[in-house]
């Protein structure tokens, strides 16, 4: 048995726990979701037996409750349109107020109830939402994954677009917790594809990451050296992509319709039907110079010519808006086009002549694509997988993309992180009570970039109480705010002169709750109970792993401290953690985990003063050395 | 810690308050660990960031004329064994104290890159707060009157053309700002150094009003 692991500090060793299961890298994606795995320090995406990697990201639900997912529940999207969803990721982390303003625009029914809390979707008789459908896309990629490596997949890097607000970053988390995966982290989309393509093309020097997918646009620019990826702006809009041009084809065609046929607002059916020609229409006109489509609705059929000028003019305002976001960013950072050496492109909206045209032309250079904007998120997010599991030497440093602020006085925004902050940050400031005798103080955090509360995301409201009653303005309440490698924010406050503390984990106003979260598990096909002890053993054994390796390690250097008495007991605690080790039972590793902290007290006071005593001799001969120098 | 602060112990030629931050016990397996130590020397444990001053953190010389590349370097190495991607297996302790190691480098190094920030935190060190939070007021005649014409201008202009030369005098007048600041640095001359650095702010500010105003003269055309 080996009692004693050495390794470099900082060198991440492998994990006691789960080392049979696999970790994935996952893209779900608005259109298409794809699922890597990294083996051998190779990436590669996970094919079905036709060659797709792509897994339509459609879901379509049974009268029983089950779900099918991909390609064949888009060829129901048509035929059964009041079961089918696509296109979720739109409204993920989305509160039932915004919907709201969608309903009727969107190809599916939402319930926005009383507006509070999160939107749900009324599909096949059922209230889902946007995080249980998300969920049954990466239950797919995972069956699919398990099916192709043949074992447990359990862990994934999940991305999402660098542009997502923390309501939906968190949505995103709970979706692949409920498809029963860990999420070992979330990593922006443009990040994950230039780790793919750094790695790949040994990039070096500035890089601008342009992805524009089937909803959301990122624009990211990256330094990249010798394994290092630091993002320094991004920027984008998560409601912007290749679905815009969709709408504006179906449009289109809608408007030439209505001159023939005369104005009738067509079935959430129709609509489906209508946008999937668009997308056809927008596929052949990229690859071809012209076309001719047929909208057959109602027993009626129109003829719709159109040129790829036409389709040009049609998408070219929201192709502009791209290019005014990354000039934004661009002047964010401080850099002129003509600095970037490289402009890769992502996502398969990517593919429109028009898009690479005007890229090329605010760059002044051909965008680079010879690695598959469609697959390119997906390997990079496997590489990160494999990163955080095996240790690695590349670094991902990534931005918070939005200011994050609390409301003050007036309806105004404080800005308390400002974007492209460097993660993981944390800041403090410092508020006051406004009213003599006042015990609590309501706090509102908003993210945007905008002045006015109003024009901002709601992200929480929490009141923090137990102020020590006082005269105004004398009370001193430090509010924090972290935001971790994910995203995610965390809140904590505080109050100086009495040190009445509260942290809040910023649950976003229309984000699921831990009652909702656990409902769904129970619900969920997977076996959330089986699920939730083997996460509780993982990390039962971790910390005992981590408490056995202090412990042997200090017998090493400071054994001859116990007589021989007291060090049989240590080494017999430790041998009983690490037996327990060996088994599956977490009581049983628990208590011997206890036994050995208790063991170890002594131990470690003994440790304590034979320190200071080291440390004492150590200053004074610093102490000497000093002088010596300074004399001389 | 507390160990020490309680059981001070006299040698000649030195005070306990010297010697007390000089040892700490480690989280993880209870014995000493250097107060500046990022990792346990026994036990590998990651450390928790302490309180040192951002120079110190990165290991640079407390000056206002720092090599970027070094800095750069030294906070990309020191990330590499921080950064909580390194311990995304471990246990949530060593999970969350990584995470405050790698939200420390971040504070340190994006207040060094900044010449602004970095020459507002020099003076902080030397117990002058220059930049107060929320604090606009310019106390230096000759640079208000300045201030409040350059902002005036900026608000007068009626083309991208016109914004564009303001701010770029502006930006020219920043590299300027930056020589002074290392002189005034050198020669330890921090009321020049907190006038220079307000000027710095304001120009800077005034560089972003600049922008804005672009947005909208392009918006209105």
């Amino acid at each position: 048995m080996v009692l004693l692991q050495i390794h470099e500090p900082g060198e991440t060793p492998l994990p006691h726990a789960r080392e049979h299961s696999l970790a994935v890298g996952i893209d779900l994606g608005t259109t298409n979701s794809v699922v890597a795995i990294c083996r051998g320090g190779k990436a590669e995406v996970i094919r079905d037996e036709d060659g797709q990697a792509m897994v339509p990201s459609v879901v379509a639900y049974a009268a029983d409750g089950s779900a099918v997912v991909g390609g064949l529940a888009r060829q129901l999207l048509a035929m059964r349109p009041d079961s089918v969803i696509s296109s979720i990721k739109r409204l993920m982390g989305r509160g039932a107020t915004e919907i709201k303003g969608l309903a009727g625009t969107l190809p599916y029914d939402v319930d926005v109830g009383d507006g509070e809390g999160m939107v749900r979707i009324l599909v096949a008789g059922k209230r889902l939402t946007p995080v249980e459908i998300s969920a049954e896309i990466l239950k797919a990629l995972r069956a699919r994954a398990e099916e192709s490596l043949d074992a447990e997949v359990t862990r994934a890097v999940v991305t999402v677009p660098a542009y997502f607000d923390d309501a939906a970053r968190g949505a995103t988390k709970d979706a692949a917790r409920l498809a029963g995966l860990e999420v070992l982290r979330l990593v922006n989309e443009p990040t994950a594809a230039a780790l793919a393509y750094g790695l790949d093309k040994d990039a070096e020097g500035l890089y601008a990451v342009y992805d524009l997918g089937g909803g959301t646009f990122d624009i990211s620019l990256l330094k990249m050296e010798k394994g290092v990826f630091q993002v320094l702006a991004t920027g984008g809009d998560a409601a912007l992509g290749g679905d815009d041009f969709d709408h504006a084809l179906a449009e289109h065609f809608l408007a030439e319709r209505a001159k023939a046929e005369g104005i009738r607002s067509p079935t959430s059916g129709e609509a489906k039907r209508i946008l999937m020609i668009a997308r056809a229409a927008k596929e052949d006109l990229s690859a071809t110079e012209a076309g001719e489509w047929a909208l057959d609705l109602g027993g009626k059929e129109t003829i719709h010519r159109l040129t790829r000028e036409d389709f040009e003019d049609l998408i070219r305002s929201a192709v502009k808006r791209t290019i005014t976001l990354t000039r934004d960013v661009l002047e964010d950072a401080e850099v002129k086009p003509a600095d970037v050496k490289g402009v890769v492109l992502v996502g398969g909206s990517t593919r429109v002549p028009l898009v690479r045209r005007m890229v090329a032309e605010l760059f002044g250079r051909p965008a680079l694509a010879d690695i598959d904007p469609d697959e390119v998120v997906a390997v990079g997010a496997a590489l990160q997988a494999a990163a955080l599991t095996e240790g690695s030497d590349t670094l991902l440093l990534d931005v918070a993309p939005l200011s994050l602020g609390i409301e003050t006085m007036g309806g105004l925004v404080e800005k308390i992180i400002p974007r492209n902050t460097a993660v993981p940050v944390a800041k403090a400031q410092e508020f006051t009570t406004y009213q003599d005798g006042q015990t609590a103080m309501a706090i509102h955090v908003v993210q945007g970039e905008r002045e006015m509360v109003d024009q901002c995301r709601s992200l929480a409201r929490f009141v923090l109480k137990g102020i020590p009653p006082m005269t105004a303005g004398a009370a001193r309440i430090r509010v924090t705010f972290a935001v971790d490698a994910d995203g995610l924010l965390t809140v904590s406050a505080s109050e100086a002169t009495t040190g009445i503390e509260q942290t809040i984990e910023v649950k976003p106003s229309y984000g699921l709750t831990e009652d909702e979260m656990a409902k769904m598990l129970e619900d969920s096909m997977i076996h959330a109970k089986d699920d939730m002890q083997a996460r509780l053993l993982a990390e039962s054994r971790v910390e005992a792993g981590r408490a056995a390796h202090a412990v042997s390690a200090a017998l090493v250097v400071d054994g001859d401290l116990l007589a021989a008495g007291e060090r049989a007991t240590v080494e017999d605690a430790l041998a009983r953690v690490n037996a327990a080790l060996a088994g599956v039972d977490r009581d049983v590793i628990d208590a011997a985990a206890e036994d050995l902290e208790k063991a170890t007290r002594s131990f470690a006071e003994k440790r304590m003063d034979r320190g200071i005593r080291a440390a004492l001799r150590g200053v004074a001969v610093e102490k000497l050395e000093s002088r010596t120098k300074g004399g001389a | 810690m507390s160990v020490l602060k309680q059981k001070p112990i006299a040698i000649p030629g030195t005070s306990a308050e010297e010697l007390a931050p000089k040892a700490a016990s480690c989280w993880s397996c209870g014995g000493p660990v250097g107060v500046d130590a990022l990792f346990c020397a026994t036990c590998d444990a990651v450390q928790p960031p302490g309180t040192r001053d951002h120079f110190a953190r990165l290991g640079l010389d407390p000056t206002f004329d720092i090599d970027v590349k070094t800095l750069e370097k030294k906070y990309f190495d020191l990330q590499r064994k921080l950064h909580p991607d390194r311990f995304a297996t471990k246990t949530p302790r060593e999970r969350a104290i990584s995470q405050q190691q790698a939200t420390s480098l971040n504070d340190a190094y994006e207040t060094l890159a900044d010449p602004l920030r970095r020459a507002a935190y020099i003076a902080h060190l030397k117990g002058i707060d220059v930049l107060n939070e929320g604090c606009n007021q310019i106390a230096d005649p000759v640079v208000l009157m300045e201030a409040m014409e350059l902002r005036e201008a900026v608000a007068d202009a009626k083309s991208v053309a016109q914004v564009d030369m303001i701010a770029g005098n502006a930006q020219a007048d920043i590299d300027v700002c930056i020589k002074e600041l290392s002189a005034a640095f050198a020669k330890n001359d921090m009321d020049e150094a907190s006038r220079l650095t307000t000027r710095f702010k304001y120009l800077r500010k005034l560089i972003e009003e600049a922008r804005q105003k672009k947005a909208r003269l392009k918006a209105g055309t």
